[in-house]
């Protein structure tokens, strides 16, 4: 229980000294342009793959258990678009990127502490949290919820080119499905959760890479409890959303 | 000049630094050596700001660091450089973007103004055409180099240097020491080294501090510290095999004769030559 306090007065800390006047903007927003490219077209394949199969299985899962003649088919592409819309994109694709941008993360942050990169900043004047913690989060709250709208797409469509190549039902069905009660406040749902997990996915990897403090164990044990704390946390922050906002 | 009062600093109850004071002076080479645990490191990341001391003062040119705000601090740190044990490049960047990082960062110079001083210092640390490699394609030496090149881009007033030669041979070792050397005095630069290497010692210690238990134990140069009567010091000094001799050739000089299991027939007349008469194999050709 200690350490948890400990640990969110260290968190609270280092998030409080991200914001000082910059040594000089340009570098900043070079790092921050950087990690964009970082976090974004790295992360982008295996957004595309995952979204894309995920809306592949969802379209075919529910066509296997909606069975009742009363039900219309394109309840199929409804259920789809909702649940891509409101989980799987956010949710799911915040959870893979946990592990992809939060390991990431840490271990460069870490390393950069163990190999002495981060003090030699802050011998020279820089603020250290500014200049490499901040721009991780501010690229990850920026491309992050880009991915996850790339992600609702990919889903939705993964799930059409599914439904359509194994005869579940037509493309016109399935488009009209997805016009079928649609309700824009579950996009707006979506993208909150979107903001709310990309900084808690950059944040809390950034505060374990950052206190690192040993050796090469420690940074791969840093990443792997950064990795848990944000999978944690974004199940949590999951839950009090819908709570909230449902 | 740097002045360090009463400084002290301990680490969740256990107390590093005791009560330290010492001054370090301008435009020489300031040594603080003693054995792993001494608090020398702990001494040295309390005067760059690393950490925090618990109370005391240190003194940069009368002001008082510690008591500094956080923009204050800044100021004082753009005029420190320092080289870390590990050199503590940044391992994604060039060498040439390593050193003109600073620059970048703090300057408003032209790109062409930056480059020009980039060469001058990779220059002098004669590393001249090795501008596009990685950290991890150069030798520990070179990364040393590196290291310096950018600690000096900024013309700093201080230089610190933790270990300078740690994990280098002794041949590399002394090009360090000797470019760490000409550059403090061609700079006029208040170099403080950290280091509990007899041979840097001997080669470039302007001024040396002694730690010993987180207290300084003593302070003097070169020229000094083979005949200190501190017995902790004399017992880390001549614990190296590098002053074994010299340590022999003072007690010849006192009492006649060597304690130790060691006999006269091992020291030449290279060694001794007022002690030892020259043999046949030592006579000039």
């Amino acid at each position: 229980m200690l350490k948890l306090l400990d640990d969110t007065g260290r968190y609270m800390m280092m998030i409080k000294g991200m914001f000082s006047r910059p040594e000089n903007f340009k570098m900043y927003w070079k790092e921050f342009m950087h990690q964009c490219s970082e976090i974004g077209i790295g992360s982008l394949p295996i957004v595309a793959i995952i979204s894309f199969f995920i809306g592949a299985v969802s379209a075919v899962q529910t066509a296997y258990q909606l069975v009742s003649p009363l039900i219309p088919k394109e309840s199929i592409s409804q259920i789809v678009r909702d649940t891509v819309i409101l989980e799987f994109a956010p949710t799911l694709v915040s959870i893979v990127l946990a592990g992809v941008i939060g390991s990431k993360i840490a271990g460069e942050l870490g390393n950069m502490r163990v190999s002495e990169q981060i003090d030699a900043l802050e011998i020279m004047g820089i603020n250290t949290k500014a200049y490499l913690v901040l721009p991780k989060i501010l690229a990850a709250v920026f491309v992050i919820p880009m991915l996850i709208i790339l992600a609702t797409i990919l889903g939705i469509l993964g799930g059409r080119i599914a439904a359509t190549m194994s005869g579940i039902l037509s493309a016109d069905t399935f488009d009209k499905g997805l016009r079928m009660n649609f309700l824009p406040y579950n996009v707006f749902f979506s993208l909150v959760k979107a903001y709310t997990f990309s900084y808690i996915i950059s944040s809390i990897p950034a505060f374990f890479g950052y206190h690192v403090n040993g050796g090469a164990l420690e940074i791969g044990r840093a990443s792997t409890k950064a990795v848990v704390v944000s999978c944690i946390l974004i199940l949590i922050a999951d839950y009090v959303l819908s709570a909230l906002l449902l | 000049m740097i002045e360090v009062k009463n400084l002290k600093k301990s680490f969740g109850g256990k107390t590093i630094i005791h009560d330290a004071s010492l001054i370090l002076k301008a435009g020489h080479c300031n040594l603080i050596i003693g054995s792993s645990g001494s608090g020398k490191t702990v001494l040295m990341k309390c005067l760059v700001g690393l950490f925090q001391p618990d109370s005391g003062s240190i003194l940069y040119g009368g002001k008082d660091y510690t008591q500094m705000n956080t923009e204050q601090r800044k100021e004082i740190r753009k005029e420190i450089g320092m080289l870390f044990q590990g050199s503590a490049l940044f391992t994604s960047m060039t060498v040439e973007e390593n050193v003109i990082f600073p620059l970048d960062m703090f300057t408003r110079d032209t790109r062409k103004e930056k480059m020009k001083r980039v060469d001058e210092v990779l220059d002098r640390v004669n590393l001249k055409g090795a501008n596009k490699k990685f950290p991890a394609e150069i030798s520990g030496g070179m990364m040393k180099r590196v290291g310096i090149a950018r600690s000096i881009v900024l013309n700093p007033k201080y230089l610190f240097v933790d270990e300078p030669n740690s994990g280098l041979d002794p041949q590399t070792s002394g090009l360090i020491d000797k470019l760490i050397k000409e550059i403090t005095d061609e700079y006029q630069i208040t170099t403080v080294i950290n280091t509990h290497d007899m041979n840097s010692v001997m080669e470039i210690g302007d001024h040396i501090v002694y730690m010993y238990q987180g207290n300084k134990e003593w302070e003097g140069n070169n020229k000094e510290i083979i005949f200190s009567k501190n017995q902790r010091l004399n017992d880390f000094i001549f614990a190296s095999e590098f002053l074994r001799d010299a340590k022999d050739m003072r007690q010849l000089e006192e009492t006649g004769k060597i304690s130790n299991d060691r006999n006269m027939a091992e020291l030449t007349h290279e060694d001794a030559p007022e002690l030892v008469p020259p043999s046949d194999n030592d006579s000039p050709e």
